[in-house]
C-alpha cells in the first residue's frame, strides 16, 4: 500500500507546484476568475446603462426646439458650480465612463477568448440555437464600440459633423440626420444597443446574484422594457428629423 | 425501422476523427438508443470491424455515463439520458448524427468516449463536507430546515453527465459546479467550508479550461435532472459573498 501510494503523492505534489499560484488579494482573485471578470462586466455595464437612460431623456429635448436643446447642453457644463469648475462634472463623468468602457471591453475580450478556446471543435450537426440577442452580444459589442468612436467625433468634437458648430448641438444633430449615412449608422447602433441591453441586463442580474426563480419574469420584463424604451427613445430623434418634426 | 447513422469515429486521443456512415436495419421502436447502438456494434463485430466505443453503465438514467450528442442535442431530442431515450422518438429512414461531447476540458478518448475526469477534480477541490468518521451521528443532532433540504436535494440530483458542458456554446461547467456548491452550501453540514468550497471549486473549474457562463440557458435545456438556471445565480452570489469575506 505504502509503495503504491508514494509515487502518486509525489505526482500530486508536482502537479500542485506547477499550478499557478493564486493571488491573495480580493481584487486579484476577482479579476483572475471568470465569475469575477463577469462581475466587472456587470457593474461597468450597469454604469453605462444608467448613463444611457440619462442621455436618452436629455435627447428628447430636441423636440422642444433649438433654444431648449442648446440651453440644456449648456446647463450640463454648469452642473456642480460653484463647487466644481465649468465643465468639470462633464469631465469627471467622461473619465468614469471611459473607465467603464475599457473595463467592460477588456473583460469581454478576455472572457471571449476563454469561451472560444473552451469549445475548439464545433459540432457537425448544429441544432439548438440561443436567442438572437444572446448570439449577437459579441458582434453587437464591437459595433457599439465603433459607434461610440464615430458618435464622439460627430457630436462631441464635431470633427465629422457636416455642421460641427460648438455650443449648437441642435443644429449639429439635425445636420447629422440630414445625411443618409448618419441615419444608417445610428439605426444599426441603436438596434444593437437594444439587443445588447436585452441580454446584458438579464445576464448582469444573474452574475451579481440578484436573480431568483420568483424574480426571473420581472427581470426579463425589465430587460425587454429597458431595451425597447431606450431604442425607441434614441431612434425618435433621427425619425423626428426625417419626418420634419425637428428641423 | 431502418436508419442511417453518421457516427464520429476516432481511434485514439491524438488521432484525427471523422463522421462515418452506417446503416442499421430492423430497429424496434421499443429499443433504447444504446440498444440500437449495441445492434450496430454486433453487426460491426460480425463483419470484423471495430465496434463503436461509447460510455454506458447503469442504463437506468441515474449514473450519467452515456453521454453523446444526437442530432446536435446532448442526449438527443428528449430531455433525458441517452439510455432512457427510445427509438420511437425517431422515424423510419431518419439520418441520425452522433457526436461526442465537445469541450476542451473533455478530450475525446475514442469515438464517442470523452475523458470527464475534469469533473472529478472540480468535486475533489470542494465538493465534500468534512465530518468525523466512526459511528453514524445521531440523526436529529443537526436540524435541517425543510426548504433547505428540498433545495439541497434538487441540486444533489446532478449525475455529472456533462450534458451542460456539451450544450453550452462556451463549454462552461457552471451548471455542474453550481449544482454541487448549492447542494452543500445550503445544508448546515456544508456550513464550515461554505466560502472555501465555492472559491476553490470555481478556481478549479477555470483551471480545467471550461469557458465562462454567458447566461444562454442552453445547459438547462438539456440537463436530464432539471438543475435550474437559478443554481448558477446562487453560485455567483455565494462566490461574491465568499470574496467579500476574504477567505
Amino acid at each position: 500500500m505504502a509503495l503504491a501510494t508514494r509515487p502518486e503523492q509525489r505526482d500530486k505534489q508536482q502537479r500542485e507546484k506547477q499550478r499557478p499560484t493564486r493571488p491573495v488579494s480580493t481584487a486579484g482573485r476577482l479579476w483572475r476568475s471568470t465569475i469575477g471578470k463577469k462581475t466587472v462586466m456587470a457593474v461597468s455595464g450597469a454604469v453605462m446603462l444608467l448613463y444611457l437612460i440619462a442621455h436618452m431623456v436629455g435627447n428628447l429635448k430636441v423636440f422642444f426646439g433649438p433654444d431648449d436643446m442648446n440651453s440644456y447642453a449648456h446647463w450640463l457644463r454648469t452642473i456642480g458650480e460653484p463647487v466644481l469648475h465649468h465643465e468639470w462634472f462633464l469631465w469627471i463623468m467622461r473619465v468614469a465612463l471611459l473607465a467603464a468602457v475599457i473595463a467592460h471591453g477588456v473583460a469581454a475580450y478576455q472572457l471571449s477568448r476563454l469561451d472560444i478556446a473552451a469549445r475548439p471543435v464545433k459540432y457537425v450537426h448544429q441544432r439548438r440555437r440561443t436567442s438572437y440577442a444572446t448570439r449577437t452580444m459579441r458582434w453587437g459589442g464591437i459595433i457599439l464600440a465603433l459607434f461610440i468612436v464615430w458618435h464622439i467625433l460627430d457630436l462631441t468634437t464635431g470633427t465629422v459633423n457636416p455642421n460641427g458648430e460648438h455650443g449648437r448641438p441642435y443644429e449639429n444633430i439635425v445636420a447629422t440626420f440630414d445625411t443618409w449615412y448618419g441615419n444608417v449608422i445610428y439605426f444599426v447602433a441603436m438596434i444593437a444597443v437594444g439587443l445588447h441591453i436585452r441580454h446584458g441586463f438579464y445576464g448582469a442580474a444573474q452574475t451579481l446574484g440578484v436573480g431568483s426563480p420568483t424574480r426571473d419574469r420581472a427581470l426579463k420584463v425589465t430587460a425587454n422594457g429597458l431595451a425597447l424604451i431606450l431604442t425607441i427613445g434614441f431612434l425618435s430623434v433621427p425619425i423626428g428629423v426625417m419626418t420634419g418634426v425637428v428641423e | 425501422m431502418n436508419l442511417t447513422l453518421r457516427i464520429w469515429r476516432q481511434t485514439g486521443p491524438d488521432t484525427e476523427g471523422a463522421m462515418t456512415t452506417y446503416e442499421v436495419t430492423d430497429v424496434s421502436p421499443d429499443m433504447s438508443f444504446l440498444e440500437m447502438l449495441d445492434t450496430l456494434n454486433e453487426d460491426l463485430i460480425l463483419r470484423g470491424e471495430e465496434p463503436v466505443a461509447f460510455d454506458h453503465d447503469c442504463r437506468e438514467g441515474i449514473c450519467g455515463a452515456c453521454g453523446m450528442v444526437i442530432n446536435g442535442n446532448a442526449h438527443g431530442p428528449e430531455r433525458t439520458t441517452t439510455c432512457q431515450l427510445h427509438m420511437r422518438q425517431f422515424e423510419d429512414g431518419d439520418v441520425i448524427d452522433i457526436e461526442p461531447w465537445r469541450a476542451a476540458a473533455f478530450p475525446v478518448v475514442k469515438d464517442l468516449v470523452v475523458d470527464r475526469s475534469a469533473f472529478d477534480r472540480i468535486i475533489g477541490s470542494g465538493g465534500y463536507v468534512t465530518a468525523p468518521t466512526g459511528s453514524a451521528p445521531e440523526a436529529h443532532a443537526t436540524p435541517v430546515p425543510k426548504a433547505a433540504a428540498d433545495t439541497a436535494f434538487e441540486h444533489a440530483e446532478c449525475i455529472g453527465c456533462g450534458a451542460c458542458v456539451a450544450a453550452c456554446p462556451n463549454g462552461s461547467a457552471m451548471l455542474f459546479t453550481s449544482a454541487k456548491v448549492v447542494h452543500l452550501n445550503t445544508l448546515p453540514q456544508g456550513g464550515p467550508e461554505r466560502e472555501s468550497r465555492v472559491l476553490d471549486m470555481v478556481d478549479t473549474m477555470d483551471d480545467e479550461g471550461f469557458g465562462g457562463c454567458t447566461n444562454t440557458g442552453m445547459c438547462t435545456t438539456v440537463c436530464p435532472k432539471g438543475i435550474p438556471m437559478s443554481s448558477i445565480t446562487t453560485m455567483n452570489r455565494e462566490y461574491l459573498r465568499a470574496l467579500r469575506k476574504g477567505v
